[in-house]
């Protein structure tokens, strides 16, 4: 077997002392135990240490060095490129869902291209093209989608009929396809190459390499990193990076203060064949045949075929830690499914001989993102791993991110689908990262249709009202590990099996959610969202306004009772996080977040506040249960369990009051509902959140109250325009750009964070502008339904992406939110977003491939709010990311 | 070179220098199958000899398929006919469910009862099943806990020229077993019951499937045959403890005495006369356990057979058979005919692999026209109701027939005493025996049971390989594991194999259909009738056992 992957993977040993690449013949490596006498000892400091030398190690390296970092160790516990990466199938796939992986994978593409020039190292870069089959209408939609993001990124790209398929690839059976996706400029690369002609560049670069050293753990002091430890001595750094692949978990953990990097490997077959009778051209497209859970490449005149199959083996759950991956046991029995699958789509291989199985471990995270960023507990130590068997696709591109983190403070792109934070302690469970791999690893060739839910590594948090809410027909979403209400299934109402309920067209549960949403507009609602992120921050002095004031932009100096929208901003203007506080007194803070803000929010905030033992911060999440009462008649069903008057001149908007409910005291209850509909959220310690809400339902009665869910909410908060944290908000959006210049005061007095930005752009105007769409064509019964990233045209051009989407029961339209670019239609640069640019344009919004008339709107309909306000402040916030 | 680690894969490497092309079609082709199992005569009764007579001189009332198939030209023809029906992939295929349910039709499965939370039996239960090719099938089974005193009886039976002596030796035989083990006191007593009026002790407790019938109106006649025997038995008192191995001799040759008797005297009901003439002039053989703790006995009459699977250290399973065939493969016996008779007739006591040419067993039960003079036959036909003296074959007497009797009901009785490393015991008509080995039998109940499958994990290594041919191997090794998860009992289990399995050992779902699908005019073709009963041995009371004797 080694002999074969010598001429695969042609392996290279890397000289410390002289650093150049010197090639290998088979009779070297079965020597190389004996080589290396006298390793080059280890720096006594360095202002980086990398741990991995696989594809994403030497990719951070690379890319550091060339931004101007040169003070930097890289350690590989084997060989370079010795792990996952040289077992790689060695496919750069640019054919990605999430935008961000699309530019990841659009750059590592274009590295990769002229990485052999620029290093002298051959990489193998072939332009191949690749073509994704759809055996079914809903996979072909689902490519459509696909192809319009890659298109309006400019990656050449097009939907292809099965026929235009056989003249593309002469061995494939194209009878039961309904379509395909060619993507021309996909490639095909030896990865362990590439990522040795990284090592390379970055060795001219400065960058040490030091082969056969493992890192035994990260040494931590006043949670900055401080040194690594290793089999070989120690080095002192500033940065640690931890690009240990499937070991970064167990990395993670092995130092005092643990970094916890939810990852978990899973085994990944694959086949190699001899070459066919008449060899194959180098340059075939490689097929990807998701519905088959296979794809299929070109390998050496021969084929090399692999896939995801339906039943993982994960393995290394206890964690094992081994110098280099040994070839593990082949399993063809294991292999049958897709070796079907293969022979199904190319009849004519049966005659084929097969050189080999080749089982590669390659490592899966909870969400199937990867991961990276700064560890929210100690910094300085950077992760990038967990690639979901995309790691040579990424390896470019996550490595440049990962570079721009270090070096500028943040990425050059919005990450935070990919950032470390997302996760916390809740996701290190080798439990549940184990059950919840077995069902990621298969996802990968899935259906990824709206609304999709994961079925593993759930109730795992919920809220007291769980079984209650469960009795009662609820069905579940899950938000980080938190259980959350979809909607209400109505006695004698059934709904379609989960895998039948996949569509890409209207949902079987349209009516149960549009009577929800009928009922928080005549009647009252009650919504439990127990799983929003809170805080309190508290101070002896005047400590807590003062940090609250630097960090928030908009003026946190209210009366005691005030609730205030406000962005925690970045030195950008761009929003961390979204948030409500309320003053509960002179001295302390009530702070409410979206649920997945749990780990970021806290360590934005821990990172920033001063150090200062009189100022205090608490994470209360888990003490309260909320209930959302919205709707006209929430009003009276409040005021009827506490006997206080409620009315708007008691208690207006955005007021917040300790009361009691029933028999329960001191209840939080807040006018505000997240939606823009009149009602209150009420904050109440867990041990009443049973009687409050039995409370609430029994005097509601009267009212016509019902339970209701997340997706009558977003159908809420969609129609009044409201931007969400993580789903319209990011890191480069700022309030300007959102229509939230009142969340700001400029003249508040204090100084904030991302304040000089803002200024800046309240004088220069801003380059993006969130926009209200309403599709005027579009049939919710018979047109395919927008969820969020489609492209929008301006006058035929295109100018942005949607960010959320959502019927209007109310205007009995689609709603779409999202950002509109101004884009020089001469040199593509861009420009200024004015009222009239946004006003003056035909919109067109893209679902896979079919263009719906839009309106653009600025401003939501004001008829859709009902009741007054407190001086010229709209409630405009929320927290949920669908 | 053998480029996978498995047992079934010389089959595969076999057909790996033929060119690539060919591999498909050795696997889809099923002539050579069919060549085999048609060739292969699967009547044990007569039908192989039939060029040497006219078809006419066979016609048995019931038995007129049968007849017509002894045709060689017929034969020939079907022969033909059945090639094209293979080739034909449009005829209807049953679906899995059917399959099954045609295969489950005639499962039984019966546990040891616990006593307090306790098996103490060394017997843990048995799974039996009968799949029929004949219409009606010609095999019995009979399975029943002896009451007064230990032991369990458990016994298959093929019958032959009909079904009629199968049943009753399968009603009948383990009475007399169990009167034979029955100690004096106990004879007595039950004597003295039937003659007072009294309750009658119970000697067995059946363990039946509901298809499995009994006579309601010869067990008046039956009845009365039993209690002269025990009569007999009480009268002949010899004080000594019954022993196992002669009871059961006594037993056999007492029925079979016994069913030839009751057609010599007749019966005045014209039913019943004629019954118990079918039954005499019908053929049985017989295999019957006797389980009592670590004894085992087994009693063979006929090419039934039992095999005891045992496991060995390394977990695999081997097959120790324990009991010999009564036919022509089995030189003893040929050797036995042959010093019973005359050295005159030496040539004609064996021809064509069987008995005077026409018996495939060399033992039976029943089949009087191999057992009484021809004056005795002669008389008893003459005499006989008409459908007998209608009946072709009855007045055939067998060629060359001078010194009767040339059969006999007298087992060969086995004694096995049980370690704990013996797993299980298979009783089976020679309907399995034809087309399964007994090790593959002994490994494929062993992992049936033990839920473990030893299947080699494959390995490539250098070897050439196609990925075809890989992918049937896979297809193959799935469908055996399957296959298991199919089956609630052994014996179906093993049925399926017996008529499912391809060259690969697996099971075929293709073939399984074909093979249950076929008209009934030509399933006999294909295989014989199949009786199976699979006993699993408690290895704890065994070994318990064993340990006290130690």
């Amino acid at each position: 077997a080694a002999g074969m992957f010598l001429r695969l993977l042609s392996d290279v040993r890397w000289r410390a002392a002289n650093p150049k690449w010197r090639r290998m013949t088979c009779s070297q490596r079965s020597t190389s135990s004996t080589a290396e006498p006298h390793p080059v000892s280890l720096p006594a400091q360095a202002q980086v240490v990398i741990c991995g030398g696989g594809i994403m190690g030497t990719s951070v390296a690379y890319h550091l060095s060339k931004m101007g970092w040169k003070d930097i160790v890289l350690l590989e516990q084997g060989r370079l490129a010795a792990g996952t990466t040289r077992f790689c199938a060695g496919i750069v796939s640019t054919a990605r869902h999430l935008s961000i992986e699309l530019k990841m994978a659009d750059y590592s593409n274009k590295l990769y291209q002229q990485l052999e020039q620029e290093t002298g190292v051959k990489t193998g870069y072939v332009k191949t093209g690749s073509i994704s089959l759809a055996q079914t209408q809903d996979r072909l939609i689902s490519l459509k989608r696909i192809a319009s993001s890659l298109n309006v990124m400019g990656i050449p790209c097009e939907i292809i009929t099965p026929k235009q398929v056989a003249q593309l690839h002469p061995l494939i059976n194209i009878h039961d396809l309904v379509g395909a996706m060619y993507v021309p400029e996909d490639a095909l690369v030896s990865s362990a190459n590439v990522s040795l002609a990284l090592a390379t560049a970055a060795s001219w670069n400065g960058v040490q390499i030091h082969e056969r050293t493992s890192v035994s753990h990260v040494s931590v002091h006043k949670g900055h990193v401080t040194g690594v430890e290793t089999d070989r001595g120690q080095i002192q750094c500033q940065y640690f990076v931890n690009c240990a692949g499937q070991w970064a978990y167990e990395l993670g953990h092995s130092g005092e203060e643990p970094v916890n990097i939810p990852l978990h490997a899973c085994e990944h077959f694959y086949l190699l064949t001899h070459p066919l009778k008449e060899p194959l051209a180098s340059n075939l497209p490689t097929i990807v045949d998701p519905d088959g859970r296979i794809y299929i490449r070109n390998w050496q005149g021969g084929i090399l075929s692999g896939g995801f199959e339906k039943n993982p083996k994960p393995l290394f759950t206890e964690g094992r830690n081994q110098l280099e991956i040994q070839n593990l046991q082949e399993d063809w029995d294991h292999f049958e499914p897709l070796l079907s699958a293969l022979l199904r789509r190319m009849p004519d291989l049966e005659a084929l001989q097969i050189m080999q199985l080749v089982n590669c471990p390659e490592s899966f995270t909870p969400d199937m993102r990867c991961i990276m960023g700064e560890s929210p507990t100690v910094r300085g130590y950077f992760v990038l791993a967990g690639m979901n068997s995309a790691g040579i696709s990424y390896g470019g591109g996550a490595g440049k991110y990962l570079a721009e983190w270090m070096v500028d403070g943040y990425p050059s792109e919005n990450v935070w689908p990919l950032d470390l934070k997302r996760f916390g302690t809740l996701q290190s469970s080798r439990t549940f990262l184990r059950h919840r791999v077995m069902e990621v690893m298969p996802l990968m060739c899935d259906l990824k249709v709206p609304r999709w839910d994961f079925q593993t590594g759930r109730q795992l948090r919920t809220s007291p009202l769980y079984d209650r809410l469960d009795a009662q027909g609820a069905r579940w979403m899950e938000k980080h590990g938190f259980e959350r209400v979809k909607y209400f299934v109505p006695p004698g109402k059934d709904l379609l099996d989960l895998d039948q309920s996949k569509t890409f067209y209207k949902p079987d549960w349209f009516d149960i959610v549009g009577s929800e949403v009928k009922c928080c507009k005549e009647a009252v609602c009650v919504i439990d969202m127990s799983s929003f992120t809170k805080f309190e921050i508290s101070s002896t002095g005047d400590q807590a306004l003062e940090s609250l004031q630097y960090l928030f932009s908009n003026d946190l100096d209210v009366p005691v009772g005030h609730v205030v929208h406000t962005g925690m901003l970045n030195e950008k203007g761009g929003y961390e996080n979204d948030c409500s506080i309320a003053r509960l007194s002179k001295r302390s803070f009530f702070m409410i977040s979206p649920t997945d803000q749990q780990v970021h929010c806290w360590a934005w905030l821990k990172n920033r506040l001063p150090d200062d033992s009189n100022l205090t911060m608490e994470d209360v999440t888990w003490k309260y249960t909320a209930l959302n009462l919205i709707g006209p008649r929430a009003v009276d069903v409040l005021s009827e369990l506490s006997y206080a008057p409620i009315t708007p001149e008691h208690f207006p908007s955005l007021f917040c009051k300790e009361m009691s409910v029933g028999y329960a005291n001191g209840i939080r209850v807040m006018s505000i509902t997240h939606t823009g509909e009149p009602g209150f959220m009420l904050y109440i310690p867990i041990e009443y959140a049973l009687h409050v809400y039995n409370e609430v339902m029994n005097m509601g009665q009267k009212y016509g109250i019902r339970n209701a869910g997340y997706y009558a909410l977003r159908s809420l908060r969609v129609e009044k325009f409201f931007a969400f944290w993580g789903q319209d908000l990011d890191a480069f959006t700022t309030p300007m750009e959102c229509g939230r210049e009142f969340q700001v005061k400029l003249e508040k007095g204090t100084q904030f964070v991302g304040q000089e930005a803002l200024l800046e752009q309240k004088q220069n105007g801003v380059y993006k502008r969130f926009t209200m769409f309403i599709l005027e064509d579009h049939d919710t019964d018979m047109d395919l339904w927008p969820w969020w990233g489609e492209p929008i045209f301006r006058n035929g051009r295109y100018v942005g992406k949607t960010t959320s989407s959502a019927y209007s029961y109310t205007l009995e339209r689609h709603v779409c939110l999202g950002f509109v670019q101004h884009f020089d239609e001469k040199t593509g640069e861009e420009l200024v977003v004015t009222t009239d640019f946004i006003n003056q344009g035909e919109y067109e919004i893209d679902i896979a491939g079919q263009r719906f008339q839009a309106k653009a709107k600025l401003y939501p309909f004001s008829s859709l709010f009902t009741h007054r306000r407190r001086k010229d402040e709209v409630e405009l916030s929320g927290y949920q990311r669908e | 070179a053998i480029p996978v680690r498995s047992s079934r894969l010389p089959l595969l490497s076999d057909a790996m220098p033929a060119p690539a092309h060919l591999f498909p079609l050795i696997r889809n082709c099923e002539i050579s199958r069919i060549c085999s199992t048609v060739c292969y005569c699967h009547h044990k009764h007569l039908c192989c000899l039939s060029s040497h007579f006219a078809h006419s001189h066979f016609r048995y009332a019931p038995q007129k398929k049968f007849a017509a198939l002894c045709r060689p030209k017929e034969n020939f023809n079907h022969f033909i006919h059945v090639r094209d029906y293979a080739s034909t992939p449009q005829r209807f295929y049953l679906t899995p469910p059917q399959v099954n349910s045609i295969l489950k039709a005639n499962e039984y499965s019966f546990k040891v009862p616990e006593f307090d939370g306790k098996n103490v039996s060394s017997v843990l239960g048995f799974d039996s099943n009968q799949l029929p090719a004949n219409a009606p099938i010609e095999d019995r089974r009979s399975a029943a806990t002896c009451l007064q005193t230990r032991g369990m009886l458990l016994g298959v039976f093929d019958g032959h020229a009909g079904c009629a002596c199968a049943q009753a030796v399968s009603e009948r035989l383990f009475y007399y077993i169990a009167v034979s083990l029955l100690p004096h006191e106990t004879l007595l007593e039950i004597e003295n019951a039937v003659e007072s009026g009294r309750a009658l002790l119970p000697i067995l407790q059946w363990h039946k499937h509901p298809n499995d019938y009994f006579s309601k109106e010869a067990s008046k006649l039956y009845f009365n045959s039993l209690r002269t025997y025990w009569q007999e038995l009480i009268d002949l008192n010899s004080g000594e403890t019954t022993d196992v191995k002669e009871a059961l001799i006594n037993a056999f040759k007492r029925l079979d005495n016994d069913i030839s008797l009751e057609a010599q005297v007749g019966d005045p009901n014209s039913f019943l006369n004629y019954l118990v003439l079918r039954v005499a002039f019908s053929g049985a053989t017989a295999c019957v356990a006797h389980v009592d703790g670590v004894d085992l006995h087994i009693a063979n009459t006929g090419d039934s057979r039992a095999m005891l699977g045992v496991q060995e250290e390394d977990g695999s399973w081997s097959a120790v058979n324990l009991s010999y065939d009564h036919n022509a493969q089995n030189e003893h016996e040929v050797e036995r005919v042959k010093m019973e008779h005359p050295k005159s007739e030496e040539k004609s006591l064996v021809k064509q692999d069987r008995l005077l040419g026409l018996l495939m067993p060399f033992r039976a039960f029943g089949d009087v026209k191999f057992k009484w003079s021809i004056e005795l036959q002669k008389r008893v036909v003459e005499s006989g109701p008409d459908q007998l003296n209608d009946n072709e074959y009855t007045k055939f007497i067998p060629p060359n027939y001078h010194t009767p009797p040339y059969l006999t009901a007298e087992p060969e009785v086995i004694y096995h005493k049980l370690r704990p490393q013996d797993k299980f015991l298979v009783l089976a008509t020679d309907g399995l025996w034809e087309t399964m080995h007994r090790q593959d039998v002994a490994r494929i109940v062993g992992e049936y049971l033990t839920g473990v499958h030893h299947q080699q994990p494959i390995a490539v290594g250098g070897y050439k390989v196609t990925l075809g041919q890989m992918h049937g191997l896979l297809t193959e090794r799935r469908a055996r594991i399957s296959s298991v998860f199919e089956d609630q009992n052994a014996a179906t289990h093993l049925i399926r194999h017996a008529v499912g399995n391809n060259e690969f050992g697996t099971v075929d779902h293709e073939r399984l259909s074909k093979m249950l699908s076929l008209p009934e005019e030509l399933a006999r073709m294909y295989r014989d009738d199949i009786t199976i009963i699979v006993v699993q041995f408690n290895s704890h009371v065994i070994g318990a056992c064993q340990n006290e004797e130690l």
